[in-house]
C-alpha cells in the first residue's frame, strides 16, 4: 500500500528521528521502569509506522466487510444494520429465581437470554445426587427435569427471543429440554434461535467440566450438528470457545491459536461423519474474551476472522461464504475483576467492552463489578447493561465498520498475533491433532506456565493491578451481595420428588433402556432417544448415568 | 540446616473446576521449598481428610470458587479433627464473600486468602503458622 | 511415646504409619529408634517397584494393580516418589490423583514421597517406607518411582519384583536400549497398548532381551547375565511382556498374576532369599559407611581436616594420602 521508496524514506526518517529528537527527550525524562509488553508477552515498540507492516495489501488483507477475508467484519452493515446481541450470562438458585432475573433483563433492554446453571447441572448430576451436596443454585441455577425447564422459561416467548445456553458435557440433554419444551408450546423448531456451548475441547484444556472421554463426546457433538443442521436450522449447535481457556491463564495469543485449533477438530469431526461442511459450518460460533489490553483484543478478533475465513475455504473447501463467517460472542474477562475496590470493575469492563464492540463482536456480555466476590445483583447487572446500551448508543463508535482498520499498531499486531497462531497450529498438527495434544498435556501446560508467569509479574509488581497491588485501600467492602432464596432448593427438591412419583416410570424405563443400547452403536444419532427421555421427564442424573455406564469417564493428565 | 520440610496437601473440594489459582499456588509453595501434594478437582472432604492423614501434612489448602464454601469447607475441617489431626493448619482461598470468612474461621479455617492475595502473603503466612504450630507441640 | 506409635503401626493404625515415615524422612536420632524397633516386623512383605519414563502411565497402573490385589484381599501399601527440584528444594506430588478410586479402601496406604537430594530415582526414606509399611502388615508395597534413568538401579536394590513399563509412541527404541533396564526389569509392562506401535514396542523388547542375551541369575549374591551355554542348575526367570490398557484396567488381571508367578518363582528358586540377603548387605553397608565416616570425621578436629584440605588443593599432598591420614586418626 505504501511504495518501496515512501517506506524507506519512512525508515530514514525515524532512525534520524530516534537519534535526535528521541535522544534529546530520554536524556531529559527516560521512559517509566515498565513492562512495555503485552499479556501475549510481545514487546510493544514505542511507536509504529507503515515501516513496520510492509508489503500491506488492503485488498489481501483487509478487503470489505461482509466479503472474504472479513478481517474488518463479516456483516456489510455490520452495527449500522444492526447492534450487537444485548445477552447477560445469568442464573442462580432455583428455576423461578432465573426466570424473573431473565425477565429483568429483557425488561431493561437485554436483547437475548444466556443461562448459567449450577455445578451439578454442568456434570450432568440431579440435585438429590450426593455429588451435588451443598452446591445447588450456586452458580447457576439447576435443572434436574424438563419440569425445571418449563418453569425457567415461563413467560418468554421462544420465537422471538433466542437462548444461549453455557452447558457442555450434557449440552444434548438440555437442548432437548428446550426443544421439548418449545414442542410442548406449539412453536416449531424451525422457528426457533439460540446456542449451546457444547466445546468438549475446551472442557479438557481449561474448564475442566468433562464426563466422557475424548471420543463419544466428540461423537455426541457431530450428534447435535446433524440433527440441527436438519431439524433446527436457527439453532448454533456449539459455541467453540476461547473464554475459558482465557480465564485459566492463557495468553491472548493461546486463546486464539488453541480456541481456532479446536474449531478445526470439529469440523474434521462433522466432515468425518460425512456431513458436508457447508452443511454444519455456518452453525458454528464462537465465543472469546474481552481482556485488558486494548488494542491486543482488538487484534485478535480481527486475526479470528481472518484466520477462520482463509482455512475453512481453503481447507475444508467450504464453498458457502457463511460458512467463512466467524460468528463471535464475547464476555469482558472475569479474571480481571478484583475483589477491592469493586467500583472500579466497572471502568475496567467499559474498557473491555469497547474492545469487543470495535473488534466486532456478534454478541457481549458484560460482567457485573460484584462478581469477583459474589453472583450479580440486580444493580451490578444493570449497570453492565447500561455499559453496552452507553457504548452502542452514545460514544458514536457503531457509526462506522471497524474503526481500527489502518491503523498502523492494530494491522501490525493483527499480522503478529496471525502469525503466532499458526506457528502454535504447526506445534499441534506435529503431535497429531489436539486430543493428542490434549493427552501430552501440552495446552494444559502453555496455560499454568503463562498463568503463573502472570502472577509472579503482579507478586513483583512489574505488572500493576490498581487497587490490588498499588494505590490499595483499607476500607471494607459495601458492595450489596446477591443471595438465593433459600426456599429455593426445598422447592426444587419437592418438584424433583413429584416428577419421579407422577410420571410414567415404566415409560422412562425403556427410554433410558433404548438410550443405552443406541449410545453403544456408534452409527446412532443420540438426539431422538434423548428427546424421548426427555419428553418422558427422565431427569438429568439418569441420562447422564446412563451414558456414563456405556462412554465410562475420563481422568484427565496430571499438569500443574 | 535440615529445617523439616512443610508438606501441603492442595486440594479442590465439590465440583468446582477452576483450577487455574490451585496451580499457581501449589507452584510457588514448591518454588519456596515445600512439598506439595496436588490432588486436584472434585475431591469429597472424606477424600480430603483420608489424605491428609496417610500423608500426614502440615498444612491444608482448600481452593474453592463455586460458592459451595459453606457446606464443604466446615466439614473438612470437622473430618480432619475426627481423624486426630488437630494441628493441621487449615487455608482456604478462591471466591468467598468477606462476609462468610468469620464463620469460617468459627469452624476450624485458620485464614481466607481472597482474590488478589499475593503468594508471598501465602508462602510466608505458612511458614510462620507452621513454625508456631511445631514450636508449640514441641513444648507440650 | 515412640513405643506407642511402633505399636500402633504394627497393628496397623494409620495415623501412626503416616507419623512414622514422616520421622523416617526427617531422619534425626528418633527415625534410628523406631526403624530398630520395627525391624524384626519386617520381612513379610512382597515389594514391587514400578519404574518408567514419566507418560508412561505408572500412576495408573499402580491404581489398578492395588485394585487387583485387593480383589484378592491383600493389603496393599503405595509408595509414589516424586522428584524434588534442585533449585528450591520443593516438590509437586501429584500421583495421588490417579489413586482416587482408592482412598476410602481401609486396606490401602497411600504415600508421596519426594527425593529430597536423593540422586537416585527414589527417596532415601523410600525403603525406610517400606520396612514401616511392611512392619504394619501390608501384603503388596508397590513403589512407584521417578523414572529418571540410571535411578533405577535403587529400585532393583529395594524392590523382588521389578516392573519397567513402557509405552508407544515416546521414542522407544532410545527407552528401550538404554543402559540399565533390561537388566533390573522381572516384567516388562506395555501400557497404553491400544496405541499405535504397541506390537512393536514389544517386539523391540523380545528382540532386545534375546540380543543382549540378558537371561538373570542370582550368582553369588550378584545379579548376572548369562551366556545361554553356560551351566547352571539354578532356574531362571524370563522378563515376561505384559500388554495393558491400565485406564481401561485392561491387562491388569494378568499381569497380576505375572506378578505372583514372580513371587512364586523367587520363593521357589530361593532367589528370594538371595535378594534378601543383597538388599540387606547393601543397606549395611550403606549405613556402616555413613557410620564410619561420622566416627573419623568426630575423631579429628575440624582445624586439621581444613588444614589437610589445603594443602591437597595446593597440591603439596594427594588425596589418596591426605585420607589416609584422616583415617589414620582412628586408630
Amino acid at each position: 500500500m505504501f511504495d518501496k521508496e515512501a517506506l524507506e524514506k519512512i525508515k530514514e526518517r525515524q532512525e534520524q528521528w530516534e537519534e535526535t529528537t528521541l535522544q534529546q527527550w530520554l536524556a531529559r525524562l527516560p521512559e517509566r521502569d515498565e513492562l512495555f509488553r503485552n499479556l501475549s508477552d510481545m514487546p510493544i515498540a514505542r511507536l509504529y509506522t507503515p515501516a513496520d507492516i510492509p508489503d500491506f495489501d488492503y485488498l489481501e488483507e483487509l478487503g470489505f466487510p461482509g466479503e472474504y477475508p472479513f478481517t474488518r467484519g463479516i456483516h456489510a452493515t455490520m452495527y449500522r444494520g444492526r447492534l450487537w446481541t444485548m445477552r447477560m450470562f445469568s442464573g442462580y438458585g432455583s428455576a423461578e429465581e432465573t426466570n424473573e432475573r431473565f425477565k429483568y433483563l429483557l425488561k431493561h433492554g437485554e436483547t437475548g437470554l444466556s443461562v448459567a446453571f449450577d455445578t451439578p447441572t454442568l456434570y450432568g448430576y440431579d440435585t438429590d445426587d450426593p455429588m451435588a451436596e451443598g452446591e445447588f443454585g450456586k452458580c447457576g441455577v439447576a435443572v434436574s427435569s424438563l419440569a425445571d425447564m418449563e418453569i425457567l422459561f415461563d413467560g418468554i416467548p421462544l420465537d422471538k427471543v433466542t437462548t444461549s445456553m453455557t452447558i457442555n458435557a450434557p449440552a444434548a440433554i438440555l437442548w432437548a429440554m428446550y426443544l421439548v419444551v418449545a414442542e410442548k408450546r406449539g412453536i416449531p423448531w424451525t422457528k426457533i434461535g439460540g446456542t449451546i456451548q457444547n466445546d468438549i475441547l475446551k472442557e479438557y484444556i481449561a474448564q475442566k467440566e468433562f464426563v466422557f472421554p475424548p471420543k463419544p463426546s466428540m461423537r455426541l457433538i457431530v450428534d447435535t450438528f446433524e440433527f440441527g443442521a436438519k431439524y433446527v436450522p436457527k439453532w448454533n449447535t456449539i459455541s467453540i470457545s476461547g473464554y475459558h481457556i482465557r480465564e485459566a491463564g492463557a495468553t491472548a495469543v493461546q486463546e486464539l491459536a488453541f480456541t481456532l485449533y479446536d474449531g478445526f477438530e470439529y469440523v474434521k469431526a462433522g466432515i468425518e461423519r460425512g456431513l458436508d461442511v457447508d452443511e454444519f459450518a455456518p452453525r458454528l460460533s464462537f465465543f472469546f474474551n474481552a481482556h485488558n489490553d486494548f488494542f491486543e483484543e482488538i487484534a485478535k478478533f480481527r486475526a479470528a476472522r481472518r484466520i477462520w475465513a482463509r482455512e475453512m475455504r481453503n481447507r475444508f473447501g467450504a464453498k458457502d461464504p457463511r460458512s467463512w463467517w466467524l460468528r463471535f460472542h464475547t464476555q469482558t474477562a472475569g479474571c480481571t475483576l478484583t475483589a477491592q475496590q469493586p467500583e472500579n470493575n466497572i471502568v475496567r469492563v467499559a474498557i473491555q467492552a469497547l474492545a469487543a464492540v470495535l473488534g466486532g463482536t456478534q454478541s457481549l456480555h458484560t460482567n457485573s463489578m460484584d462478581e469477583a466476590l459474589a453472583l450479580p445483583s440486580e444493580l451490578a447487572v444493570r449497570i453492565a447493561l447500561r455499559t453496552q446500551q452507553i457504548i452502542a448508543h452514545e460514544t458514536g463508535v457503531v457509526n462506522t465498520i471497524d474503526p481500527l482498520g489502518g491503523s498502523y499498531y492494530v494491522e501490525y499486531l493483527t499480522r503478529k498475533m496471525e502469525e503466532a497462531a499458526y506457528e502454535y497450529f504447526r506445534k499441534i498438527d506435529a503431535m497429531g491433532g489436539m486430543i493428542a495434544a490434549i493427552e501430552k498435556g501440552f495446552p494444559q501446560k502453555e496455560i499454568a506456565d503463562a498463568a503463573y508467569r502472570y502472577q509472579k509479574e503482579i507478586d513483583e509488581k512489574k505488572r500493576i493491578i490498581v487497587g490490588v497491588n498499588e494505590y490499595v485501600s483499607d476500607e471494607p467492602i459495601t458492595i450489596p451481595i446477591h443471595k438465593i432464596d433459600p426456599e429455593g432448593e426445598r422447592r426444587h427438591r419437592e418438584r424433583l420428588a413429584r416428577v419421579r412419583r407422577e410420571r410414567d416410570n415404566e415409560r422412562v424405563r425403556q427410554c433410558l433402556e433404548r438410550l443405552r443400547n443406541a449410545a453403544q452403536d456408534e452409527r446412532e444419532n443420540l438426539m431422538p432417544y434423548i428427546l424421548d427421555c426427555v419428553r418422558a421427564y427422565a431427569t438429568l442424573g439418569e441420562m447422564m448415568k446412563a451414558l456414563r455406564e456405556v462412554f465410562g469417564e475420563y481422568r484427565e493428565p496430571i499438569i500443574i | 540446616m535440615a529445617e523439616e520440610k512443610i508438606r501441603v496437601l492442595i486440594a479442590k473440594p465439590g465440583l468446582d473446576g477452576h483450577d487455574r489459582g490451585a496451580k499457581v499456588v501449589a507452584r510457588a509453595l514448591r518454588d519456596a521449598g515445600m512439598e506439595v501434594i496436588y490432588t486436584g478437582l472434585r475431591q469429597t472432604p472424606e477424600m480430603i481428610a483420608e489424605a491428609a492423614l496417610q500423608e500426614d501434612v502440615d498444612v491444608v489448602g482448600l481452593s474453592i470458587l463455586s460458592g459451595a464454601h459453606m457446606a464443604l469447607l466446615p466439614k473438612t475441617v470437622q473430618l480432619l479433627r475426627e481423624k486426630g489431626l488437630d494441628h493441621v493448619l487449615v487455608v482456604a482461598g478462591g471466591i468467598i464473600p468477606d462476609e462468610d470468612v468469620p464463620k469460617l474461621k468459627e469452624a476450624g479455617i485458620a485464614e481466607v486468602f481472597g482474590p488478589g492475595t499475593s503468594t508471598q502473603t501465602i508462602v510466608e503466612y505458612i511458614r510462620n503458622k507452621v513454625a508456631e504450630i511445631r514450636r508449640s507441640r514441641k513444648n507440650a | 511415646m515412640l513405643d506407642e506409635l511402633v505399636r500402633a503401626a504394627i497393628l496397623g493404625d494409620k495415623r501412626a504409619i503416616a507419623r512414622l515415615i514422616s520421622i523416617a524422612e526427617n531422619n534425626g536420632t528418633l527415625a534410628r529408634e523406631a526403624l530398630k524397633a520395627l525391624y524384626p516386623y519386617t520381612g513379610k512383605a512382597h515389594v514391587i517397584g514400578v519404574t518408567g519414563a514419566p507418560g508412561t502411565g505408572k500412576s495408573t497402573l499402580v491404581n489398578e494393580l492395588a485394585k487387583e490385589f485387593r480383589l484378592r484381599g491383600l493389603k496393599v501399601g503405595i509408595v509414589a516418589v516424586d522428584p524434588t527440584s534442585p533449585f528450591t528444594g520443593g516438590a509437586i506430588l501429584g500421583d495421588r490423583i490417579r489413586m482416587r478410586d482408592l482412598y476410602n479402601d481401609p486396606g490401602v496406604f497411600i504415600r508421596s514421597m519426594a527425593t529430597r537430594g536423593s540422586l537416585g530415582g527414589l527417596a532415601r526414606a523410600t525403603a525406610d517406607a517400606v520396612k514401616i509399611l511392611d512392619a504394619a502388615g501390608y501384603d503388596k508395597i508397590l513403589v512407584e518411582t521417578v523414572g529418571a534413568g540410571q535411578a533405577e538401579v535403587d529400585i532393583a536394590s529395594t524392590a523382588h519384583t521389578t516392573i519397567v513399563v513402557e509405552v508407544p509412541g515416546l521414542g522407544d527404541d532410545i527407552q528401550v536400549i538404554k543402559a540399565g533396564i533390561l537388566e533390573i526389569a522381572d516384567i516388562f509392562v506395555v501400557n497404553k497398548a491400544d496405541l499405535e506401535g504397541a506390537d512393536g514396542v514389544a517386539l523391540s523388547l523380545e528382540v532386545m532381551m534375546s540380543l543382549g542375551n540378558s537371561e538373570k541369575i542370582i550368582h553369588h549374591g550378584i545379579l548376572m547375565e548369562i551366556k545361554p551355554a553356560a551351566q547352571s542348575p539354578q532356574p531362571r526367570w524370563r522378563p515376561p511382556i505384559c500388554k495393558t490398557i491400565a485406564t481401561r484396567g485392561e491387562g491388569i488381571k494378568a499381569l497380576a498374576e505375572t506378578i505372583e508367578k514372580h513371587l512364586a518363582f523367587l520363593k521357589e528358586s530361593g532367589a528370594w532369599e538371595e535378594k534378601e540377603k543383597l538388599r540387606a548387605s547393601r543397606e549395611v553397608e550403606e549405613i556402616l559407611r555413613t557410620e564410619l565416616l561420622k566416627r573419623v570425621l568426630s575423631k579429628v578436629d575440624r582445624q586439621a581436616i581444613e588444614e589437610i584440605l589445603g594443602r591437597v588443593v595446593k597440591r603439596e599432598i594427594d588425596p589418596y594420602t591426605a585420607a589416609e591420614k584422616l583415617a589414620g586418626g582412628l586408630s
